[in-house]
């Protein structure tokens, strides 16, 4: 494991983090019964007598669901178990109809794992270590409505029964930054491999995350010193990644603190649970179920083992695609960008990834349209929102401006202009083109347009003629008040020629 | 092997069970008495038997993701003994709810 000092070397404590993430699998149907997993329907529309627990039912397992698993935890480099099976975690509470959750407890389908994080900017690099991925359904949403003051719980069980994927890390994590970026890897993994969408609005993707503090002591009288542990916090309510960085970064200060006051160390208090208050920025207590930690699990006697073989194992990964990794390196091999360009663009999903090499293909230049993608296309459909997939203007319709600015028709910020004209107008490349009054100018009008500057500056044509050069920068101004077309590298060139040639 | 009344307690708490102490007594024997009987299963010796997680020699049951229609809303909530009209009634509970 790269071990390396992530927290800021002027902390006098080493911030341990773990993260426990369920994301829900992207299947139609829900993990035992055919309703549908579908987000935003009614309340208790998507129920029937096995996800609600009705006497009688019996739940079979959606093969897809469980593909998409073993596809998660293969591209989390887990080993497969040969045989898994599932077990009841008994409690009560109202959004568990059936009063216990079908999840795995002894043996779960994959477990030692690991998945790296590098920045691209360098600030850091961790391997995490998975200790399991399993298989669980999920519960039903209980809502409370405190303001409207009545003393009723409403129970929407549309949710109930859905696939998720618990994956559990090794606390690895050193840093806030650290558990922030290793999720945007983790979500950009399972986004890539098809296995969920993980839109935390929709709660397709939730983040516990355990935290304490390791305090280097020193020896006192010649004795060695030893790493004091804060007791561990388990932080919940964290809606978006930016959250599980801000509360991260409030929980180790607080624990910081608490500590320099009461001196308490791991083990002499239970493991306590806080939720992060996102408009406060603070992380408050939270009141435990109780006996929660008694689950009484037992093996589902309602479900039949899955066995697993090397043969389904070797299938499973041949259909899984590349993952962002992979992808970052061959984009970067074979277009001739930097790591930190192909970092860019990996990073927006394959679709855009599909959009830039379409771009890339017809340009014959990766750099050039790796430029345009960054500065141009990103950046408009941040400011617009929506998918690339939306984007009104097209890899050809690019690729026919820069084929424009390389041909010399025009430099690449009159380049700019147009793709702006484009998009918002709609119009072709060609007739925008005309509309701005862009024609190429010839090398006729160019000669004259020069030879006129020329005439107007015999300073500059002095200073260029006593070696100079960098005057000839006085004419590109002048040259664009006369004729705005006129490209600024092929006008300096054309002076400079023209005054190389003067007697 | 005999349960205490403080085991009956606990799993009662955790069945969420008001049980009176005649209740506790009366169950730590009763109890006990399953208990007992399951134990004799402990005097088979199993050092060669490999361990079952399932009755039924069968595995990999599936079936596949495929939309099957649901209840009806009014189906779904006609044996509840509280709802609105779409969703079921609990008295007030605070605190988490989802996946454990
Ligand atoms: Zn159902």
């Amino acid at each position: 494991m790269s071990k390396q000092p992530a927290t800021a070397a002027s902390d006098p404590y080493i911030t341990v983090i773990g993260l426990e993430v369920h994301v829900q699998l992207q299947t139609q149907t829900k993990l035992f019964c055919g309703c549908s997993t579908r987000f935003g329907s009614p309340p208790n529309t998507q129920v029937c007598p096995t996800c609600l627990g009705l006497p009688g039912s019996l739940p079979v397992m959606n093969r897809l669901a469980f593909d998409l698993a073993v596809r998660a935890a293969l591209a989390l480099n887990c080993k497969i178990a040969p045989f898994t099976k599932w077990d009841r975690k008994n409690y009560f509470y109202p959004d568990l109809p059936k009063g216990y959750q079908i999840s795995q407890y002894d043996l779960p389908f994959s477990s030692d794992g690991h998945l790296e994080v590098i920045d691209p900017k360098g600030a850091f690099s961790r391997k995490v270590d998975i200790i399991r991925v399993h298989l669980e359904e999920d519960a039903g949403k209980s809502m409370h409505d405190e303001a409207a003051g009545t003393a009723d719980t409403r129970i929407d069980l549309n949710r109930a029964g859905t696939p998720l994927c618990e994956i559990v890390s090794q606390p690895d994590l050193r840093s806030p930054q650290e558990a922030r970026g290793w999720l945007n890897e983790l979500k950009l993994l399972l986004v890539y491999l098809g296995v969920s969408d993980c839109n935390m609005q929709e709660g397709s993707l939730r983040v516990d995350a355990n935290v304490n503090l390791h305090i280097p002591l020193p020896g006192e009288g010649g004795a060695e010193g030893r790493i004091a542990k804060t007791p561990i916090v388990e932080i919940k309510n964290m809606n978006s990644f930016r959250s599980v960085e801000r509360a991260l970064i409030y929980e180790a200060a607080r624990q910081w603190e608490e500590w320099q006051a009461t001196k308490v160390e791991m083990g002499k208090m239970p493991k306590q649970t806080r939720g992060w208050d996102d408009p406060a920025g603070i992380t408050r207590p939270q009141r435990q179920k109780e006996e929660s930690s008694d689950y009484r699990y037992f093996p589902e006697p309602d479900l039949v083992p899955v066995t697993v073989s090397d043969a389904e194992i070797a299938t499973a990964r041949a259909a899984m695609g590349d993952p962002p990794t992979v992808l970052r390196a061959a984009l970067a091999e074979k277009w001739k960008i930097s790591a930190y360009d192909a970092d860019v663009l990996v990073n927006q999903g394959r679709d855009l990834v599909a959009w830039y090499e379409d771009l890339a293909t017809r340009v014959g230049e990766g750099k050039v349209a790796s430029n345009w993608m960054q500065q141009d296309v990103l950046r408009t459909l941040n400011e617009r929102g929506g998918t690339i997939a939306e984007f009104p203007v097209t890899p050809e319709q690019v690729a026919d401006i820069i084929g424009r600015v390389q041909k010399g028709d025009f430099d690449t910020s009159r380049g700019r202009e147009i793709f702006a004209e484009v998009l918002t107008s709609g119009k072709a490349v060609a007739d925008v083109v005309a509309s701005m009054g862009i024609a190429a100018v010839s090398d006729d009008d160019l000669v004259a347009l020069c030879q006129e500057l020329l005439a107007a500056n015999p300073k500059i044509v002095a200073d260029v003629k006593g070696g100079k050069e960098q005057a000839a920068a006085g004419l590109i101004g002048q040259a664009k008040k006369k004729n705005p077309n006129a490209n600024p590298g092929k006008v300096r060139q054309m002076c400079l020629d023209l005054i190389k040639a003067l007697p | 092997m005999a349960l205490t009344r403080q085991d009956v307690a606990k799993v009662g708490l955790l069945a969420r069970l008001a049980l009176s102490g005649d209740d506790v007594d009366r169950m730590t024997g009763e109890l006990s008495k399953i208990v007992g009987f399951v134990s004799q299963l402990e005097e088979l010796d199993t050092n060669n038997v490999a361990p079952l997680a399932h009755p039924l020699d069968t595995q990999n049951v599936f079936r596949a993701d495929e939309p099957k229609p649901s209840l009806t809303t009014a189906e779904a909530l006609q044996s509840a003994p509280r709802h609105d009209g779409s969703c079921f009634l609990v008295p007030a509970v605070l605190g988490e709810s989802g996946a454990a």
